[in-house]
């Protein structure tokens, strides 16, 4: 998977020599490694999951590619499309990276960070409105994505402090999916889902697939992952903990 | 726009021998809001009252990039645009409303004389506007004629926001907005405060202890201890992911909810 085997398509994501560490100071400046190394690309289309035992930094390396976590060095550039010339979110510019938030990297996380007072059709719908889409539109869309992951119509609009740990997470799947960024990070979107939800998600990604979306995704759920990867990446292999 | 509304280099404020703040400088973009955190007697109020034009500074530069195109440093400012600026294109939201608002006049007074002093003399107009910003701070329209000595502390801290509001102000410095409130208002006054900014498109720089706050309302955060800046970057990565001893110290204070 090397650019030369892809010379008339870039990746979307490239990661390449990322390394990550935590410097603990209130524990003496303990320096836990995480990864070393880490290199591999992503295209348009492919849905790559991030695989390896629990703690290996599956969900660090997400965090890193939506600047959510700082690297210690390498780079992580970004392209809008596969002619796209490559922004290096890694660098760590503030407003680099919420542009590229905006445009080019969509996110959904395990837990969703609820906003008091907020109701679970606008926090859908927020990440179209501030692409400028208008209100009404982005509000429809929002619904039809909520009713085809089954929420109830009653919940729409209620803020999601109270929902379950399934309806919270439907929640965040649907703000997840309903912009059309070129590259999708998912963090076991189906972890508290029922199986007709999951068959749900399934479908969406596949059809984000088809649409061209670059997917990178950790499914600890093994149905899922047969369902949707065409790619997986063994994390351990950039383990700092290992040898440690 | 490409460039930033307010940029503030090597900003140093001393009191005598001690130092409030030095070695401060950063860029505050059109339609951001920038966080800036710390103790107590960090220095983040002084810095604030500095780059807002109510303390002088000792040395360094703060500019502004005026609606005409002109980037001055507010200190070539003649003492009229200064005062133009503070009444139009800024807003200033206190900890404590009483110091943001004339609590003897009536609520919808203290909405309508930031009207009149950018030049509105239509008493009608003035008085519609007044109630349609009482509505979106969510204070009743038949509330309009009380004055601020009638009202909770959420609902002056509101009426504070609504009169800073009103004339569209393109940047807005608060300082502690939420500070003084119970929890529950705390949550209403951020609600409205996060809607608003993003309706508006505000440029905002809050100062605030709450880490909650700044992962709310900013998305970029400024860390001082000391009277020095000691990190800043994107709020959620200062928080997921601190890096500078002290900011650890106070993420690791937050309670986990």
């Amino acid at each position: 998977m090397s650019v030369s085997s892809n010379e008339k398509r870039n990746a979307l994501l490239s990661v390449r020599q990322v390394a990550k560490s935590f410097t603990m100071h209130l524990r003496d400046g303990v320096v836990l490694p995480v990864v070393n190394d880490v290199n591999f690309e992503l295209f348009a289309g492919e849905c790559v999951v991030l695989g390896g035992p629990s703690g290996v930094g599956k969900s660090s390396i997400l965090r890193m590619v939506y600047g959510n976590y700082a690297i210690d060095s390498g780079e992580i550039l970004i392209r809008q499309n596969p002619f796209g010339e490559p922004r290096d979110l890694g660098a760590g510019d503030p407003r680099l990276v919420l542009d590229l938030r905006r445009d080019c990297i969509g996110y959904v996380s395990q837990f969703l960070r609820a906003v008091p007072r907020v109701s679970a059709l606008d926090i859908v719908a927020e990440p179209l409105v501030s692409r400028g889409v208008d209100r009404t539109v982005a509000a429809e869309k929002a619904a039809g994505l909520l009713r085809r992951l089954h929420l109830p119509e009653a919940l729409f609009d209620l803020p999601p402090a109270t929902f379950s740990g399934g309806e919270k997470q439907r929640v965040n799947i649907a703000r997840g999916f309903i912009t059309d960024h070129p590259i999708l990070l998912l963090d076991e979107p189906t972890a508290s889902l029922d199986a007709g939800n999951r068959d749900v998600v399934i479908s969406m990604i596949r059809e984000k697939l088809d649409a061209g979306t670059a997917i990178l995704g950790i499914f600890h759920d093994q149905p899922v992952r047969d369902a949707v990867a065409t790619r997986t990446i063994d994390v351990s292999a950039f383990s700092a903990r290992r040898a440690a | 726009m490409s460039s930033p509304i307010l940029s503030v280099s090597n900003l140093e404020r001393r009191y005598g021998d001690f130092i409030g703040c030095t070695d401060i400088s950063f860029d505050v973009w059109p339609g951001e809001v920038v966080a800036i955190v710390g103790e107590s007697g960090s220095g983040k109020t002084t810095l604030l009252n500095c780059i807002s034009g109510r303390l002088e500074r000792s040395s360094g530069s703060i500019r502004y990039n005026m609606r005409d195109g002109r980037f001055p440093d507010l200190a070539d400012l003649s003492e009229a645009e200064r005062r133009f600026l503070m009444r139009t294109d800024w807003g200033f939201v206190h900890q404590n409303p009483a110091d943001g608002l004339r609590m003897r006049v009536s609520a919808g007074a203290n909405v309508g004389e930031r009207l009149m002093a950018i030049g509105d003399r239509h008493y009608g107009e003035i008085r519609d506007t007044a109630t349609e910003w009482l509505g979106r701070v969510e204070i009743a329209g038949d509330r309009i004629d009380d004055k601020p000595v009638a009202f909770s502390g959420g609902m002056r801290q509101r009426l504070q926001i609504a009169r800073n509001l009103v004339t569209r102000p393109r940047l807005i410095f608060m300082d502690e907005p939420t500070g003084g409130l119970d929890v529950s208002v705390q949550a209403r006054v951020l609600d409205l405060l996060r809607g608003l900014v993003s309706d508006l498109g505000l440029a905002v720089v809050i100062v605030t202890h709450d880490l909650a706050v700044a992962r709310l309302l900013s998305q970029r955060m400024i860390v001082m201890k000391s009277g020095r800046i000691v990190e800043t970057g994107l709020t959620d990565r200062v928080l997921d992911d601190p890096h500078h001893p002290y900011t650890q110290l106070l993420v690791a204070s937050i309670l986990e909810s």
